[in-house]
């Protein structure tokens, strides 16, 4: 008895340690990921073709002004010092100002992530509704109708360009049949009515009790949202249903038959739970990758969002911007990425090694 | 069949290959009959060598109508006999700017499989026959670029050199070939443990000859599986920057910035922006397709 508690204690401090090793080496993965990703963006900053000293003293000044300019940016230190500079100036929030608004684009970045926060939420979460119950039932009735419908509205999902999904469900559902609101998050007259407080206007509609709003905002969102979950869709369904037939021929399930299990009890009760754990990475990567992916959504639908910052300032040579904009979409991206894998390693047994 | 076919035959298939060419000439016979007998991945092969035919002989097939002329007394055409797909906002045919636009995309699927797999064989093969420090090395940096969000990263490389085909091309590379890597080091790392690396180390071969005439030759099927796996999602990248205005410049004819330029026009003339959408995504339907079935070739397991 006693010994079989020590044995307890063993093993449980080993998974401490184990996960508080994992734990580190996510930390020192994240860290390295995000030095690399500022570094590569650093480069970008120098590589551009749009002069850094021009834009602050116009192209007027004359070369003594522009050398005076030139040495107060600090572009003639080793570029190494320069980088160091730069992310001391990332780290503590400074991300430069915007040419376009005239505003730290910290702040800018602040106020366009909400939306882009909300449509690929909203997206994955359909996302999740739809592909894992797809999923588990192509994996069920494995080889047959059922099984090669999802099959191929997944392959669709992989090769349909989104920015073209986009522009033909707002021809049909919108120019068409009409049951769907256009562009934008909120008709004309709607702007400004209801308090920032999230600024996700779904949650901040809700607050102020301003239904009206908060369907029309639905009539917007539920479009974009959808052709996102779409994508989102046929990567979780394709995964759910390759976990769930490794599952699935496993001899478990067919005890659990044979003690009389009816079958669809066999799938759900016994089979999905073992592939949650890779689920959970699976629907995580796939939210990261809709972060991204919505910046073409969003150029489609003139949603204010992240994508459609990062986009309007590209073509307004406004490099602060764009290169915040990549470092917060990159980091949040890297963040959700590394962190699944931690969760994958800390929860899959069988990932945990000697 | 006749007795010559079924002589070659047995020659492609033979288990003890004479030469490296033989050897590899059965290889690709056996991967030929693999996509032949997949229906999917037959329609994918001929997707995509329909997309090179059309990209040759695009002149022959343009009926005297050239991409990138302008005729603004007949622009917004709906679809008829002489503009089989319409006209675009410029009064240039769209037919012809799809068929076009076929170069365009093979173009930059070209260019980033030359760029892409050889960095990503080089890391790789380097990487997991070497071992050690420069292992750890190397794969720390793959996994910091595994890591990036490819679209907005290739966003701010072409946003920082210049729109145009070139920089999509560098841009798209830049996030794509860690993957490759990662495929040629698991790769590598058997291969380098088998007893015929043994034997060629102890012939006394160089490292370099080892690793360009044994190793490499070995990942090649890998990473040409994962390159056809990869390049729907390649062609989806290059058309995302093209309609972002980031690829091609006009008066180019490419596929993504065909859509974006009939945006404004999708409720009223929707040829404009729907025609050259379902180009991109039967090649990259097509890609998808044979990636797949190249794979259940090489790979039954995964299948």
């Amino acid at each position: 008895m006693v010994e079989a508690l020590a044995n307890d204690q063993t093993v449980r401090s080993n998974v401490l340690g184990q996960a508080a090793k994992r734990a580190f080496s996510f930390v020192t993965s994240l860290v390295l990921t995000f030095l690399g990703l500022t570094a590569i963006t650093f480069l970008i900053s120098r590589l551009t073709k749009i002069d850094p000293v021009l834009t602050i003293v116009g192209d007027k000044a004359s070369q003594d002004v522009y050398n005076q300019a030139y040495i107060a940016l600090g572009l003639d230190r080793p570029l190494i010092l320069q980088y160091g500079t730069y992310l001391k100036k990332l780290l503590s929030g400074d991300f430069g100002v915007s040419v376009l608004t005239s505003q730290p684009v910290l702040n800018d970045l602040l106020h366009v992530f909400p939306a882009t926060f909300e449509l690929a939420t909203v997206a994955t979460i359909l996302g999740v509704l739809i592909g894992v119950p797809a999923g588990v039932l192509a994996a069920a009735r494995n080889g047959r109708w059922q099984d090669h419908v999802v099959r191929v509205l997944c392959l669709f999902g992989y090769s349909i360009p989104v920015f073209w999904l986009g522009l033909v469900g707002l021809l049909v559902f919108y120019g068409k049949l009409g049951w769907v609101s256009g562009t934008g998050r909120l008709d004309i007259g709607y702007d400004d009515i209801v308090t920032t407080r999230t600024g996700v206007l779904l949650i901040d509609a809700a607050i102020d009790g301003e239904w009206d709003i908060f369907r029309n905002a639905f009539s917007h969102l539920i479009l974009p949202a959808g052709i996102l979950a779409y994508f989102s869709l046929a990567y979780i369904a394709r995964m759910t249903r390759s976990f769930m037939i490794d599952q699935l021929t496993q001899e478990y399930v067919t005890a659990a038959r044979i003690k009389g299990r009816s079958f669809w009890g066999a799938v759900w009760v016994h089979a999905f739970p073992n592939v949650m754990v890779p689920l959970i990475t699976v629907i995580g990567l796939s939210y990261a990758s809709l972060l991204e992916g919505a910046v073409l959504t969003e150029t489609v639908f003139a949603w204010p969002g992240l994508g459609q910052y990062i986009t309007r300032a590209l073509f307004n040579s406004d490099m602060n911007a764009v290169l915040g904009g990549t470092v917060l979409v990159g980091t949040v991206f890297i963040g959700v990425n590394l962190f699944c894998d931690f969760l994958y390693k800390v929860f899959d047994p069988r990932l945990r090694g000697p | 069949m006749s007795e010559t076919a079924i002589s070659l035959q047995h020659w492609l298939l033979s288990d003890v290959p004479a030469s490296p060419r033989q050897a590899l000439l059965g290889k690709i016979y056996r991967a030929g009959r693999g996509v032949v007998k997949n229906p999917s991945a037959f329609a994918g092969l001929i997707i995509v060598l329909l997309l090179i035919l059309i990209a040759i002989v695009a002149p022959l097939l343009d009926r005297g109508l050239t991409p990138i002329a302008q005729d603004l007394s007949n622009r917004l055409q709906a679809p008829d006999a002489k503009h089989w797909f319409g006209t675009d906002e410029l009064g240039r045919d769209i037919y012809s700017r799809t068929l076009y636009g076929a170069r365009v995309t093979l173009t930059i699927v070209a260019l980033v499989s030359v760029v892409v797999a050889p960095i990503g064989l080089a890391v790789g093969t380097l990487a997991g026959y070497m071992g050690g420090w420069i292992d750890a090395l190397l794969m720390r940096i793959t996994d910091i670029f595994l890591a990036f969000p490819r679209l907005v990263l290739a966003l701010a490389f072409a946003a920082a050199l210049g729109p145009g085909i070139e920089n999509a091309v560098i841009a798209i590379s830049l996030t794509a070939w860690p993957a490759y890597a990662r495929i040629s080091r698991a790769e590598t790392v058997t291969i380098a443990r088998s007893d015929f690396i043994s034997a060629v180390v102890m012939q006394g071969a160089s490292t370099a000859r080892i690793l360009f005439k044994h190793v490499v030759p070995l990942c090649l099927s890998s990473v040409i599986v994962r390159l056809t796996l990869d390049m729907a999602g390649i062609i989806l990248t290059a058309a995302g920057l093209g309609f972002l205005g980031l690829g091609a410049q006009p008066p180019t004819a490419e596929w993504g910035a065909m859509v974006s330029a009939g945006r404004e026009v999708i409720l009223d003339q929707w040829w404009v922006a729907t025609i050259p959408g379902i180009a991109i995504f039967i090649v990259s339907l097509g890609f998808n397709l044979l990636g797949d079935g190249l794979r259940d070739v090489f790979d039954p397991k995964s299948a």
